[in-house]
């Protein structure tokens, strides 16, 4: 019987199906001619390298979302951490005088520590994710604040004694923020974590979970061990995105990350459908966030203002996961 | 005021549930209803409680025809069902009150608009009063243990107009004296005219509270007595009727030397006292029906659940699982009951699924995975098991009940545990397969391998165990030889008779 079956729906073309795999890519070069034709400085290499290095951080942050995802998680903290990130990365240089690997170090350390709580409370004291992420936003949104005194950080700012700052950040650190190295780190950060994810036991593993954390935990899977190394994971890549949008801007602004968090948000989800993988995936994740940074960067193009630029990107979320869970349906 | 159910048909997809059933009570006593798992007595009740509309029969109180379609038709009747699972019908952050006023506050809202909390305390806790339950008004739900639960559904049914009560298996999750508490309510409501009708596997507390016994046996009425004519092993006799003749391989091996030695296991709930073990290349079997703690057991000796004391050894040595990755490690496998939930990942392939616990062997260098030999290793194991898949890729959860349970099994086939736990693996399962799946089973125990199979189905437990433990609520009650006993000792031994 089950012969017969895949012969009978082979040939047919099952129109939601294709659409769902493909239709991701299709709307982007649907976009991409649109946009050309409307103005072609659209197609220019400045242009493009702009869009790229427009999503870059939307990316890194949003891989990390991707990852939390794949243990049947979620983490909303993503954006407060980067905010983080940042602050404590610019005061290092700004404030203390730092060398860029303390720097980095410090705000790395952060960021795990927020990811080692978040992995805490979600899985010994077994707070929904959406729930607690949700919690450890706010909390580190006011630590980040509390942190830089509301004020924002930049070289040779006044300090409250009323003497200048008197650190400077380091010419190598602002090399992270500029094209290519912020292209390059986000592509590495989309091909290791695809590979992870794909082709390593550990992504295996992860997805598993996600699928089915009590069959993944039956089968003998270390379920919790994944779920805190997916947390940190997380909080790993959201601190990248706040060093790499420190490095771009040089200052740590009021709850900088925070914006950025919606994107990314979108951005995985989209990329759930990408190529029909069905689930959260890296390169998925990467397709989404062009898909939102070409939306964006030909609007402006086409002078639609950018306060209106976040009712596009949430129809665009909702749009996809309408046909995700339809799928499921 | 008598009720009688006459030739009351139903049919789900491909089984006849009812057929041709028949049930008659009347108020002021306990009806007992029994009958082995699958023959009907539940959805008889749900017939009467109007959670089916489908069914063919006669239904009549008094000797007036009724139709029941909905359970709001049963409710007007005076029916009222209280469910084993009483978790669904209540409504954990609100009140005592509340829960038991529920129906009447959906029923009479609709003239007024504000709530009168003063009248639903004082009806509820009069309600309380008369059941003879103590019981604040005002306590939530969720602070409630099970069986106070129960009463509190209990109360709810009687806060209608409630001449027939209906009680699917309310004891199985009661405890000794919370048994004695309800039984006192139930021995109240007779009083009161109203008729009780039991379900429940453990036959001697029927006998200690009803007055009349139904038994039933694949969806049909076999007889109905009244309790003081007839006894224990009379009612198992006709619970079992012909036994049907299953296929069991016959094995060549002998049991070598002890692998597995557990004592006095507990797990503080529903585990209380087991004591057993399995030597190499045996299979025992665990007879023990719904609500006797085989679940729990099984998860227990795979290390899911912590135990609260006892002694657990693999060849000699005593060892502590905290998790399944554990017992995975001390080459335990573990096929567990709830197979969509828990044995198998629906939404991943048949490759993912059949190695999911034995990753560890299909890797490269820095933990990659090697696809080409995770797939031939598939490959080998759905020829093997003959499991019915157009591909491997095909996800799970487009295959057949059977077909799932033999990636579930599958699955520890690839990954060669030394200890197999199953537990009702022939559930939803249909025939074909379950041959297919005893032949594996005792494939394990010829090629030298521990096997406890626990299940409800007895006949299966007879026919595929070497020895025998009966687990009664929560403790081995017995220990037999398969082949000296037969599925009438192993019930009456299940079912509490000592």
């Amino acid at each position: 019987m089950a012969q017969t079956n895949t012969e009978t729906t082979k040939p047919q073309f099952d129109i939601f199906n294709f659409l769902y795999k493909y239709g991701t890519i299709i709307l982007i070069f649907v976009l991409i001619i649109v946009f050309a034709s409307a103005n072609p400085a659209f197609l220019q290499t400045n242009n493009i390298i702009s869009i790229l290095r427009s999503i870059s951080i939307v990316t890194i942050i949003a891989i990390g979302i991707t990852i939390s995802l794949s243990v049947g998680g979620f983490d909303l903290s993503v954006g407060s951490v980067a905010s983080l990130a940042n602050a404590i990365v610019i005061s290092m240089f700004v404030w203390y005088g730092q060398p860029t690997l303390i720097a980095l170090v410090a705000a790395f350390t952060a960021a795990l520590l927020v990811g080692l709580f978040n992995a805490f409370m979600i899985v010994k004291v077994k707070i929904p994710d959406l729930l607690l992420t949700l919690a450890v936003m706010f909390i580190i949104q006011g630590v980040a604040l509390t942190y830089t005194r509301g004020a924002t950080i930049s070289q040779n700012m006044i300090m409250s004694d009323g003497s200048y700052a008197t650190g400077q950040i380091s010419p190598i650190f602002a090399k992270l923020g500029q094209v290519p190295y912020i292209i390059i780190i986000m592509l590495v950060a989309v091909v290791v974590v695809h590979i992870f994810l794909t082709y390593t036991k550990h992504g295996r593993y992860m997805y598993v979970i996600g699928g089915n954390e009590e069959a993944a935990r039956l089968s003998g899977i270390p379920v919790n061990k994944y779920k805190v190394v997916a947390y940190l994971m997380s909080a790993f890549f959201a601190a990248l995105g706040g060093i790499v949008l420190a490095s771009r801007v040089m200052t740590a602004e009021i709850n900088a990350g925070g914006p950025y968090l919606m994107d990314a948000v979108a951005a995985a989800f989209i990329g759930f459908a990408v190529l029909g993988a069905g689930k959260p995936n890296a390169f998925g994740t990467f397709i989404g966030a062009v898909l939102i940074g070409i939306l964006a960067n030909g609007l402006v193009m086409m002078s639609v203002p950018y306060y209106a630029m976040d009712i596009v990107k949430g129809t665009v979320l909702a749009l996809a996961l309408a046909v995700t869970y339809y799928k499921l349906k | 005021m008598t009720l009688t159910m006459t030739d009351i048909t139903i049919e789900f997809p491909g089984v006849k549930a009812l057929d041709r059933a028949c049930f008659n009570t009347r108020p002021g006593i306990a009806h007992a209803l029994i009958g082995a798992n699958g023959a009907g007595k539940s959805t008889l009740m749900k017939v009467l409680s109007g959670a089916y509309t489908h069914y063919t029969g006669r239904i009549t109180i008094n000797g007036n025809e009724v139709t029941i379609r909905s359970p709001k038709d049963a409710r007007n009747l005076g029916i009222q069902i209280v469910y084993q699972e009483v978790d669904t019908a209540l409504i954990p952050y609100l009140t005592v009150a509340e829960n038991i006023m529920l129906n009447e506050f959906v029923a009479n809202t609709d003239k007024k608009t504000l709530v009168d909390w003063k009248t639903i305390h004082t009806k509820a806790k009069d309600i309380l009063r008369d059941l003879n339950v103590q019981l604040s008004s005002r306590t939530l739900v969720s602070d409630l243990t099970l069986a106070e639960k129960q009463m509190v559904l209990i109360a709810r049914a009687v806060s209608t107009d409630c001449s027939y009560l209906i009680l699917d298996e309310p004891t199985a999750p009661l405890s000794f004296s919370e048994t004695e508490q309800l039984f006192r309510v139930v021995n109240d409501l007779k009083k009161k005219q109203v008729g009780v009708v039991f379900i429940s596997h453990r036959l001697p507390e029927l006998f200690d509270i009803c007055e009349q016994i139904t038994v039933m046996r694949n969806g049909e009425f076999v007889i109905q007595e009244a309790i003081p004519d007839t006894s224990i092993a009379r009612v198992v006799e006709q619970m079992l009727g012909e036994p049907l003749e299953e296929q069991f391989p016959s094995r060549t091996s002998t049991p070598k030397d002890v692998r597995l030695q557990v004592e006095h296991l507990a797990d503080g709930d529903k585990v209380k006292d087991v004591t057993l073990n399995v030597r190499a290349g045996e299979i025992i079997g665990i007879a023990g029906l719904v609500g006797a703690g085989k679940t729990e057991l099984c998860k227990l000796l795979f290390g899911a659940t912590s135990k609260k004391s006892g002694r657990v050894a693999i060849d000699g040595k005593e060892i502590t699982l905290k998790t399944p990755s554990d017992a995975v490690r001390r080459r335990i496998a573990f096929v567990p009951e709830e197979r969509r939930k828990e044995g198998v990942l629906v939404e991943e392939s048949v490759v993912t699924n059949l190695t999911a616990a034995s990753v560890n062997n299909f890797l490269k260098v820095f933990s990659f995975l090697d696809f080409k030999k995770e797939r031939s290793k598939a490959g080998e194991m759905i020829n093997a098991l003959g499991i019915k898949t157009p591909t491997a890729d095909t996800l799970v959860q487009n295959l057949s009940g059977g077909n799932q349970q033999k990636v579930a099994i599958g699955k520890w086939l690839v990954s060669d545990a030394d200890i197999y736990i199953f537990d009702e693996p022939t559930k939803g399962v249909d025939v074909g397969a379950k041959k297919d799946i005893f032949d594996l089973v005792s494939a394990l125990a010829e090629k030298g391998k521990s096997v406890i199979y626990a299940s409800c189905e007895l006949a299966e437990v007879k026919g595929i165990s070497d020895r025998i433990y009966v687990l009664y609520d929560g403790q081995i009650t017995k220990e037999l030889s398969a082949s000296s006993t037969n599925e009438e000792e192993l019930l009456y031994l299940s079912t509490g008779g000592k």
